[in-house]
């Protein structure tokens, strides 16, 4: 079944076009990677996946029903795609804007009317299962990159939504909270769930996704598995995903190759 | 990490920065209420914007100046009783009022006609008795409305103002531009932080006042723009979480005994100050 239909979709920022006829679908269950240079659309997709945006012309079509304002205008389909559907943005700090931790969290569970104890029950599950029930009485803006990054993917995750739409999950985090969280991803929902990660970031590829989409100046570049897109370097490169590196040996000797950049 | 720290010194108009956003951050997340024990902090909140927004009204309609400063002096008992420093009010809200104010009543000294009490050396220019009275009224009319709202939000947690104001019936759209105004100016507070900072980092020795006043005007568009992409995705990511308007939070308000008895404190005391104040 698909679960997102995205049908020459076009959006643009006043002059500049962010997306440009865009077709592409993603299977309900599938962890997808969305690839591209900065500035290439992986963002606005996200942000048109989740219904926040709204294209210019084209579709996007969530289990068959086309996102509009007008859909989102009536609770019943709002309330329900939040309750499926969560977004955890690039900069955790928009994603924070509770007086603490805690009501951070809480925060979804309470827009969507959930019990109030069922509410506290599942957020302190969710802040003991991502390590961080120890920062529930904290400031959100005042915790450190890390820390910030767990509690915005807390703030998304305790909804238990089917589908998780990540952009750059891992940017700004050291290599060991990276870790931590691609594993956090691995195991989360048991590989049930749809995962949909936007990223420059090709090291940890073929953990968070069966499928990459490649996108280069808001247009489909490719589509194919991990593995065959990391074979691909002449793709990477025009994508600008890899860059020829030029070096000197001790040797003295020159010598270039594909490279790399993951925190940009 | 992020965030401010008191012990920076920098010039002018970047501690005024980091004191305003002090002050705003610590009244957004009313610090003083989570910890205080005072009287307003055990006060349910929709008893305190209806009884405080009534004393705001009955000093704004009040025709005496006695009225006024009555109310002005029960705002002060407020703070006292509610563990508020009156220092911190000098420094954070009377000052800043006199000041703002005190810049639209000074011509009113001289140019209201009337009874001549004092004339100034030099300049001949004459106070009048008018005058006097005018200016006191605007001064003492804003400095008692200032001081009864920062009673408010010092002693209430900010969600909790705006869910009682939806409680009050107040416009959904009210409510979510007042939290999306207040996070807006923390957000341009923090972002011009960080902009000092990074032209600081860049910049070799010590900043004449000239040179700190131009980079501030040369960075105001930049930050305007910023900030307001900053509260734009705020914003979106508070609708991605399922924000529909509505203000829902985890306490639940209830009336206790303290809280008639203040509800009708406050009903008592604002008609008396509408009445006395005719």
């Amino acid at each position: 079944m698909t679960l997102f239909e995205v049908d020459r979709l076009t959006y643009s920022y006043e002059r500049l076009t962010a997306l440009d006829q865009l077709t592409l679908s993603i299977p309900e269950g599938s962890r997808v990677a969305l690839l591209g240079a900065n500035g290439s659309g992986k963002s606005t997709l996200l942000r048109l996946l989740d219904g926040l945006y709204f294209g210019q012309s084209g579709a996007v079509r969530f289990r068959g029903d086309e996102l509009t304002e007008d859909l989102f205008a009536h609770d019943d389909f709002a309330l329900e795609f939040r309750r499926e559907v969560g977004l955890v943005f690039q900069n955790p700090d928009v994603q924070l804007f509770n007086p603490t931790v805690f009501d951070e969290v809480a925060f979804s569970p309470l827009q969507l009317r959930w019990p109030k104890a069922e509410v506290r029950a599942r957020v302190d599950e969710i802040l003991n299962r991502l390590r961080i029930f120890h920062l529930k009485d904290r400031v959100p803006h005042r915790l450190s990159g890390g820390e910030k990054k767990r509690v915005a993917l807390a703030s998304v995750l305790v909804l238990d939504p089917a589908v998780l739409l990540l952009d750059e999950p891992t940017a700004a985090l050291d290599p060991r909270s990276q870790s931590q969280l691609i594993d956090l991803l691995v195991e989360w929902g048991g590989g049930a769930k749809s995962v949909i990660t936007a990223t420059h970031d090709l090291r940890d590829l073929g953990d968070i996704a069966d499928r990459c989409y490649v996108l280069d100046g808001g247009r489909l570049a490719a589509e194919a598995p991990p593995e065959e897109i990391l074979r691909d370097s002449e793709l990477l490169q025009r994508a600008n995903l890899i860059h020829a590196h030029r070096h000197r040996h001790a040797s003295g000797a020159m010598h270039s190759h594909p490279h790399t950049h993951s925190d940009e | 990490m992020s965030g401010f720290h008191s012990h920076r010194r920098g010039g002018l108009i970047e501690r005024t920065i980091e004191g305003l956003y002090l002050a705003m951050e610590r009244a957004l997340h009313a610090e003083n209420s989570a910890k205080g024990g005072g009287l307003l902090q055990r006060l349910d909140p929709r008893v305190k914007v209806a009884g405080l927004f009534a004393l705001i009204l009955a000093s704004a309609l009040a025709v005496r100046l006695w009225v006024i400063a009555a109310i002005f002096a029960l705002a002060i008992l407020l703070a006292a009783l509610s563990l508020i420093s009156i220092r911190m009010l000098a420094g954070r809200v009377w000052i800043g009022a006199l000041t703002f104010t005190g810049a639209i009543a000074i011509p009113a000294l001289f140019l209201t006609p009337g009874f001549p009490v004092y004339s100034l050396p030099g300049l001949h220019w004459t106070v009048t008795a008018q005058g006097v009275a005018t200016a006191s009224y605007l001064i003492l009319r804003v400095e008692t409305a200032a001081t009864l709202a920062l009673l408010l939000i010092f002693t209430t947690p900010w969600m909790h103002v705006l869910k009682a104001l939806r409680i009050f019936h107040v416009p959904v759209v009210f409510v979510v531009i007042l939290g999306m105004t207040c996070r807006y100016i923390l957000l341009m507070l923090q972002t011009a932080h960080e902009m000092f900072e990074s032209r600081k980092s860049r910049t070799v020795g010590a900043m004449s006042p000239g040179e700190q006043r131009r980079m501030a005007v040369s960075g105001a568009s930049v930050l305007l723009t910023k900030t307001f992409q900053l509260s734009g995705d705020v914003y979106l990511a508070m609708q991605s979480r399922g924000f529909r308007g509505e203000v829902y939070l985890l306490d639940d308000f209830q009336m206790k005994r303290l809280d008639w008895m203040a509800a009708m404190a406050f009903t008592v005391l604002t008609a008396a100050a509408v009445w006395a104040g005719r």
